[in-house]
């Protein structure tokens, strides 16, 4: 998975970090550290969804799962099965 | 009893935890009309004091102009001063249509439709005039109240990086199969006093035959040569296809607002917006100040012609002394603080000294991003100005943050 992980990583930098941001990784809190707030989450788990193939349910795509790039991670293997 | 111990206990540890969060709003109760001299009360209970208010939205000085008053003293004599009903059963008087024909004019657009208040404007429009095969693309630092109207729209929404125009076409590119698209933005950011760059927006929105929507409320009245808003500033006047915008602030600061446009646009609101159709409009005498702000202000732009000399004034006032700014040319000026607890400090000291500015941190902001805002006003006067600029440096020297660069200031302060 790290494929996935990577995939991930890199939409989250190109989508929500500007050019003098801190690098980021795995493991950097999005949503609770400020970095994603949870209204542009939405635009991660369209990408997630479109690229994956999956449908993952409202109330399943909480700012806790979309918190890290490893807990989206895990949230998208629960669907891709 | 249905309010039980047990749900009263959930509120108290709830009001509890944003109490421990620093985030627990106190009303401070102010004794005089709003101006730019006020006496406060605060905390609670305590002796009034004599503050110079830095931190009013009444930024043509018009909240409490004497010509304002003698009109609405007129509107609520022969107009009386409610109307028991919504616009559409028996709650429009002749005034309100003579308002929504003088924002029109004023804004330079095809209709308006008055609303309780722009936060309602907001809450109402998305709703009336998109469906579920539509989208929503908003710049990521708009007002609260767009957030909630596009949350109670059926179309799809998505965002862009503030004011990051090669982001915003990317995210037209990817919307492409969509029936209509909206672009979505403050013309003047609340926040960062920054303006949106609405010509690029205006060529990106034709190129790809999208809408544009404009909150105008931090800017109308004083943006722009004649004051028209941030699209005369950018040039692009009659090519806004929706505006929202307040009278709670610039444009007399009672209340009430707008959707001012393209006149399907504004037909559909009066067809279909909920806060319009569902709530009184605004109240008589409230329209009858309104009217006369924008009298005064296609006059003469003497006021927003002192606001912005004001707003010079002292950006550079702050500046020469070594303060860390958002930059900007608007009336909004943050003095950038960056860790919350230094706003806050900052912020009790200068209220001690006689200044009304308040410390904003995260969530308002974000992380890492607390500041102190400051609101210039066309009702401010030079010795206004010259007071609060010896009081800032006052206190900055004390917490030795003058002519330090953002990373010193980290470096003294944390984030």
């Amino acid at each position: 998975m790290e494929d996935m992980k990577d995939i991930l990583l890199e939409y989250v930098i190109e989508e929500y970090l500007e050019d003098e941001d801190e690098e980021i990784t795995y493991d950097t809190p999005l949503i609770s550290g400020g970095i994603v707030d949870s209204f542009s989450m939405v635009s991660l788990k369209r990408f997630v969804e479109n690229k994956y193939k999956i449908s993952i349910p409202d109330d399943k795509a909480t700012p806790e799962a979309f918190d890290t790039v490893e807990s989206i991670v895990e949230l998208v293997k629960k669907y891709i099965n | 009893m249905a309010f039980s111990e047990k749900i009263r206990n959930i509120y108290k540890e709830e009001l509890k935890g944003i109490e421990e969060a620093g985030i627990f709003k106190k009303e401070r109760y102010i004794h005089s009309p709003q101006a730019a001299d006020i006496e406060v009360e605060f905390p609670k209970g305590s002796s009034l004091k004599k503050v110079i208010n830095m931190c009013a939205n009444n930024y043509l000085g018009l909240s409490s102009h004497p010509e304002v008053i003698k009109a609405a003293h007129e509107g609520l004599d022969s107009r009386g001063y409610g109307m028991s009903s919504v616009r559409f059963i028996c709650g429009t008087q002749d005034i309100h249509n003579e308002l929504e024909r003088k924002v029109t004019e004023f804004l330079g657009t095809e209709d308006t439709i008055l609303f309780p208040s722009c936060m309602d404007a907001n809450a109402g429009v998305f709703e009336a005039v998109l469906g579920k095969e539509d989208v929503m693309i908003s710049d990521r630092l708009v007002h609260a109240s767009i957030i909630d109207g596009i949350r109670l729209a059926s179309a799809e929404h998505d965002t862009f990086k503030h004011s990051n125009m090669k982001h915003l076409e990317k995210k037209l590119q990817l919307h492409s199969d969509k029936c209509r698209r909206v672009v979505i933005t403050d013309g003047v950011f609340s926040m960062d006093g920054d303006t949106a760059k609405l010509d690029e927006m205006v060529a990106l929105c034709e190129k790809y035959d999208a809408m544009l929507f404009v909150d105008d409320s931090h800017a109308s009245g004083f943006i722009g040569k004649t004051g028209r808003g941030t699209h005369e500033k950018c040039g692009v006047v009659g090519k806004i296809d929706i505006i929202t915008t307040t009278f709670g602030k610039a444009l007399g600061g009672a209340s009430g607002g707008c959707v001012s446009g393209r006149k399907e646009i504004v037909e559909m609101c009066r067809q279909k917006a909920r806060p319009y159709l569902f709530s009184n409009t605004i109240a008589p005498v409230v329209v009858a100040g309104v009217m006369k702000v924008f009298d005064i202000l296609s006059a003469s732009t003497e006021r927003r012609d002192k606001l912005e000399a004001n707003s010079t004034y002292w950006r550079k006032g702050l500046e020469d002394a070594g303060f860390v700014l958002q930059p900007g040319d608007t009336p909004i000026v943050p003095i950038m603080l960056f860790n919350a607890k230094l706003s806050q400090d900052i912020s009790n000291d200068l209220y001690e000294k006689g200044i009304y500015a308040i410390g904003f941190f995260f969530p308002v902001v974000a992380k890492g991003q607390a500041r102190i805002r400051t609101q210039i006003s066309a009702g401010h006067e030079k010795h206004h100005l010259d007071k609060a600029l010896g009081v800032f440096i006052e206190v900055g020297k004390k917490y030795d943050i003058l002519g330090k660069t953002k990373q010193e200031i980290i470096e003294m302060y944390g984030l």
